[in-house]
């Protein structure tokens, strides 16, 4: 019989993110390889890892082909030169595809079955633009089964606005501009580039290195904001400036249960207390975090006052703000994406969660005042994923 | 290191070579700059000529230039603080494969020889005067002027999955002169630069894997390929940091200088003469390059090789060379008057008709690289089951050396079988046999087989001195007969002779090309004419020489009189290597066939009965010519014969050759000279300076004298 452990973040990193596209810094980067040195930035940063000591490799990909497909856990496992005894698969949730890697690979450990997983995501949006491929089912549409709106990301976004009248097209501008600012903010106080693993680029130009996020707008106004296009509306809401742009990019984790952690001498970053995962109208999917954080809560036996942290993902601003609105949370609560979010850095969908995480375990570092934090973030086809975790240097003193 | 060694260069020298560069793969040097962890920008060279990895980069004119215009570029911006050090790198896979060989062959004049040695150093020369630290990141192939490239720059790092490195210019007739020669001993030692300028290429142009040439201290860091270029620019860093330190552990010091470089430098030149005489010029260009690398300083160093490098490229050798390394490269892979490769038959299960050495060494060869069933047989079951062992013995000793794993050992025992009921020749679609030299032997059990297998099953003869025609010529279905003649030892020679003859069909000729492709070999196609190419043409050497001992010319004089040629041995040698016995009968077989133009030798055989030719030391090398033998030969010379002095063998020799080529291209032996050439090369091992033997007789004027032309139009010579 399995022995049941708690399920501790080791460590995460990332890439750095890069717009998608032909103009985009990874255009000449294969997606797997993006994830594989990911991988072996976080293997080299945990040297006292027996590298067979990984249990699973679970990696996340929305659209998995070519490049992003083939058991991209299995195929990422070898590349990165983990032995060929670790076994690895591929997970797709769409845009929790990374934190599912998370959720999934943990709840392993905390069954027993494994001691040490490596857990992440990747997409190269530029290379896999989201739905790409996909062949829907006709009965979806025939039966009324979600609306035409489902699909479309930028529509789901719009039917937030029409939904909720509070949330206007002025606030999510202003939510998009801070999280400009706020990241511009980090990356000049250092915060950001510690968890970033340089990557080699091959453009037409010969080669680079990417070793910042290459999509950042630090310069962002207000007055600039409001004459952006509405692309999925005429005289709509939701344009580039509030919303996460096209990206590329891949991050990972390693993570444990505690007691391998003291056996490996691997750090604690995070503690997981609980998960959770809900279903919403596809046609507005944003709104998805907002129960699965009921649940996840619920399941910790917390409530929404003792996050002291949280890094929820910026798909669209108004998708934010609506679960900031249903918790009574202020706009701009200094815990709220203290160092801005994917509007800014942006959202290559399936790596997006273990992003979060990473920065909530920096947070978690700085700040020994903080108990609990929440990682949470809306997917595709109406769905939210919500993760807690429990500061492991929390003092209980005040900040 | 005080003075610079680009100094004596200035751009506007190379006006000749420039004026060349009109249909040149330019390789383009693109610059980025990269930032660094402890602070400031590294400007990362990227040399790619926007071609995929089977068009490797090489430098021509125009690259080079465009490479030392980034250099003076990157060296401004060195100076005014905006980079802290340069790194160049390649496209995926390769560095650069050196220089682009299509337009050093079509150089027009000794000026412009030295201008490409020139502007060589010009160009890479920059990388070691930049003002800041230069870094090569040897991301894959470098060859050539792919290595000096990494040579000229301050430091190194080097992909633990890069394809291959070599100096390999020796082996082309010429010497790495930009700045190889000195570079490479300043940097590893004379022992190490000798193993890689000269020993490498002169064993059939062997590179380096990178573990060897990081042992050697050709780079600093050997990094692995996942994260290469990520973890280089970081070692780079930890350079410029101060936090790695480079240790060059082979570098030379004052007493390797004082007391080993000349002595290595002299046992060098005793094992070449020994092994290669004096003939080919390179080897020795090297060695004084190499030796003058002790005490010189770098711009000695680069003047000299330019020196060395225009002599070379100015003469007949080189263009030889050039010439027999794009048979080899090129035609090799393309053989003349091949049918279409879609005519080829499947071979799914193949016979070997024999079970002796040479049967068995096929069977081995079928087995490995065709892994289909093999099945073997003779004429009990004793021969058989000898075969068999030997040939599951060499599996085993392919699995003990690593070769081979113990599944791919399991399989290939699986496949193998042997018979005395050629009825279990039935599956066969391709029949070898190696059985006696006879012909009746030979047309018997092709018939007793061509009961059992299918009418399309192809019949291969190894024989060498028979009609194949004849062969095939008891058969139901003669069209489906092809000579495949191979060369000892069977693993390692390169050539088939795949004999195509009048009754040969489109098919079966497709089929023996396609296998001998699959076998890894390479196949020219000859007509069913005595010797084909390889026996033809040494059977004239090897006639001509036991003629002339036989009329009183001592053998010295014979080893003499074709030393010029540059042949990897002497005829006697070789007469011991085939065999006395075999060489006695190639002789008779020509002179057979064509008895006023070959000799046969009663004297060889009588040798061959005694067993006696050379003297050996212990070892087993030649010592000279056993006084025995000298006796016998003796006995065989006619009372009034008059020995040949060097002069009238010498002439005898070549006008012979000629004629006797351009009486084998008349009658349509194979498709043109170059196909002579490439049988030599490959089934012979004559050197590519001789470019095989045509261009060589073309240049001593042998073909002129007996046939009023040349072999090549123009011929392939120098321009002084």
């Amino acid at each position: 019989m399995a022995e049941r452990s708690e399920v501790v973040f080791v460590d995460g990193v990332r890439t750095p993110f890069g717009r998608a596209g032909e103009k985009g810094m990874y255009w000449g980067t294969r997606a797997d390889d993006l994830i594989v040195k990911a991988m072996i930035g976080l293997l080299e940063r945990n040297p006292s890892l027996p590298k067979e000591r990984v249990d699973d490799v679970a990696i996340a990909a929305t659209t998995q082909q070519g490049d992003q497909g083939l058991t991209l856990g299995r195929t990422a496992a070898i590349l990165a030169g983990l032995p060929l005894s670790v076994p690895g698969y591929a997970i797709d949730r769409m845009c929790a595809g990374a934190m599912t890697s998370v959720t999934t690979t943990a709840g392993g450990i905390a069954f027993g079955a494994y001691d040490v997983a490596i857990a992440g995501g990747v997409e190269h949006m530029g290379r896999h633009p989201m739905g790409f491929g996909a062949d829907p089912n006709p009965r979806f549409l025939a039966e009324k089964l979600v609306s035409g709106d489902a699909l479309n990301m930028g529509l789901t976004a719009e039917r937030l606005h029409d939904r909720f009248a509070a949330l206007t097209k002025e606030r999510a501008d202003r939510f998009g501009m801070r999280s400009q600012q706020k990241v511009a903010a980090a990356y000049a106080a250092g915060k950001i580039q510690p968890d970033l693993v340089p990557v080699a680029l091959r453009s037409e130009s010969g080669y680079g290195l990417a070793t910042t996020d290459d999509g950042l707008r630090p310069e962002t106004t207000m007055e600039g904001l409001a004459g952006l296009k509405t692309p999925f509306r005429p005289h709509g809401r939701v344009t580039a400036g509030n919303a996460s742009p096209l990206t590329d990019g891949a991050t990972v984790s390693l993570l444990a249960s505690a007691e391998a952690a003291k056996e490996l001498g691997l750090t604690t970053k995070m503690r997981l207390v609980s998960f959770a995962y809900a279903g919403v109208a596809p046609e507005v999917m944003g709104i998805g975090p907002i129960p699965s954080t009921e649940k996840a809560l619920k399941k910790a036996g917390l409530t929404i006052d003792d996050i002291g942290a949280f890094e929820l993902n910026e798909a669209f601003a108004v998708q934010v703000l609506s679960l900031l609105d249903h918790f009574g949370i202020d706009d701009d609560d200094p815990r709220v994406n203290p160092w801005g979010g994917a509007i800014a850095v942006g959202h290559p969908l399936a790596s997006s969660g273990v992003r979060l995480m990473i920065q909530l375990a920096r947070q978690f570092e700085e700040r020994p005042d903080v108990r609990y934090g929440l990682t949470a973030m809306c997917v595709g086809l109406g769905q939210g994923g919500s993760v807690i975790w429990e500061n492991p240097h929390y003092t209980g003193k005040k900040a | 290191m005080a003075t610079s060694a680009t100094a004596q260069y200035s751009p506007d020298q190379f006006a000749e070579l420039r004026a060349l560069s009109d249909d040149e793969v330019v390789t383009h040097s693109y610059v980025r700059d990269v930032p660094l962890p402890s602070g400031g920008m590294l400007a990362l060279v990227t040399l790619d000529n926007g071609r995929d990895h089977t068009r490797p980069s090489t430098l021509g004119p125009a690259g080079l230039m465009e490479l030392a215009e980034v250099l003076d570029a990157q060296k401004a911006r060195a100076a005014a603080g905006e980079i802290r050090a340069l790194a160049i790198t390649g496209k995926p896979f390769i560095l650069a494969a050196g220089a682009d060989l299509s337009k050093v062959g079509d150089i027009p004049s000794y000026e412009a020889g030295l201008q490409m040695a020139q502007m060589g150093h010009y160009a890479l020369g920059k990388l070691g005067e930049l003002g800041v630290p230069s870094f090569c990141f040897i991301n894959g192939l470098a060859l050539g002027g792919g290595v000096e490239i990494a040579l000229n720059c301050d430091y190194r790092t080097l992909d633990s999955s890069a394809a291959a490195l070599a100096l390999p210019e020796v082996f082309l007739g010429i010497i790495p002169g930009w700045g190889g020669a000195w570079l490479l001993p300043n940097l590893i030692g004379i022992e190490n630069a000798l193993k890689v300028v000269v020993e490498n290429p002169l064993k059939n142009n062997r590179t380096l894997k990178p573990a060897e040439a990081f042992e050697l201290g050709m780079a600093d860091a050997l990094i692995a390929p996942a994260n290469f270029l990520e973890d280089s620019l970081r070692w780079a860093d930890g350079v410029l940091a101060g936090t790695v330190k480079v240790k060059r552990p082979n570098e030379p010091g004052k007493l390797e200088r004082a007391v080993k470089w000349d002595v290595a430098i002299g046992i060098a030149r005793k094992t070449l003469e020994k092994r290669l005489g004096k003939v080919a010029k390179s080897p020795y260009a090297a060695l004084e390059l190499l030796a003058a690398a002790k005490n010189t300083t770098k711009a000695e160093g680069f003047a000299a090789e330019d020196k060395a490098l225009a002599d070379l490229v100015a003469g007949d050798q080189f263009r030889a060379s050039i010439y027999a390394f794009n048979l080899v490269q090129k035609r090799a892979k393309k053989p003349a008057g091949a049918p279409d490769k879609a005519l080829a038959k499947k071979v799914t299960k193949v016979g070997v008709l024999g079970a002796g050495l040479m049967a068995s060494q096929f069977a081995l060869l079928f087995l490995r690289r065709l892994q289909v069933p093999v099945v073997i047989t003779d004429l009990d079951q004793a021969r058989v089951d000898k075969g068999l062992d030997y040939i599951r013995g060499e599996i085993a000793e392919l699995e003990k050396k690593g070769r081979i794993d113990s599944d791919e050992a399991n399989r290939l025992n699986a496949l193998l079988s042997g018979t005395t009921d050629k009825a279990d020749f039935a599956e066969c679609d391709w029949v070898i046999e190696a059985v006696f030299e006879e012909l009746s032997i030979k047309q018997d059990v092709f018939a007793e087989v061509e009961q059992y297998i299918s009418p399309e099953a192809v019949l291969a003869t190894n024989t060498s001195s028979l009609s194949v025609e004849q062969i095939g010529a008891k058969l139901k279905n003669p069209e489906r007969v092809v000579g495949f003649h191979f060369f000892n030892p069977v693993a390692v020679m390169p050539l088939i002779e795949v004999v195509n003859t009048p009754a040969t069909d489109e098919a079966t000729l497709a089929t023996a090309m396609a296998t001998a492709q699959a076998l890894r070999k390479n196949a020219v196609i000859t007509a069913d004419t005595p010797g084909f190419v390889v026996n033809r043409i040494l059977a004239k050497v090897l006639g001509e020489a036991m003629h002339a001992v036989e009329i009183g010319t001592p053998f010295e004089t014979v080893v003499d009189a074709q030393r010029h040629f540059g042949l990897p041995m002497d005829p006697f040698v070789l007469l011991d290597l085939v065999g006395l016995k075999v060489g006695a009968h190639v002789l008779d077989t020509h002179h057979a066939a064509f008895p006023d133009r070959f000799f046969e030798s009663k004297a060889l055989h009588e040798l061959a009965e005694a067993n006696v030719l050379l003297e050996k030391d212990g070892k087993g090398h030649s010592k000279g010519i056993d006084k025995r033998a000298i006796a016998i030969v003796e006995k065989h010379r006619p009372a009034d014969a008059r020995p040949y002095t060097v002069e009238q063998l010498t002439a005898r020799l070549e006008d012979g050759l000629a004629d006797e080529i351009h009486r084998m291209l008349a009658d349509g032996v194979v498709a043109a000279a170059e196909d002579i050439d490439l049988c030599m090369i490959l089934g012979a091992g004559w050197p590519f300076q001789m470019g095989g033997v045509t261009p060589f007789l073309d240049r001593v004027g042998a073909s002129e004298r007996t046939f009023g032309d040349t072999f090549h139009h123009p011929p392939i010579r120098g321009v002084r």
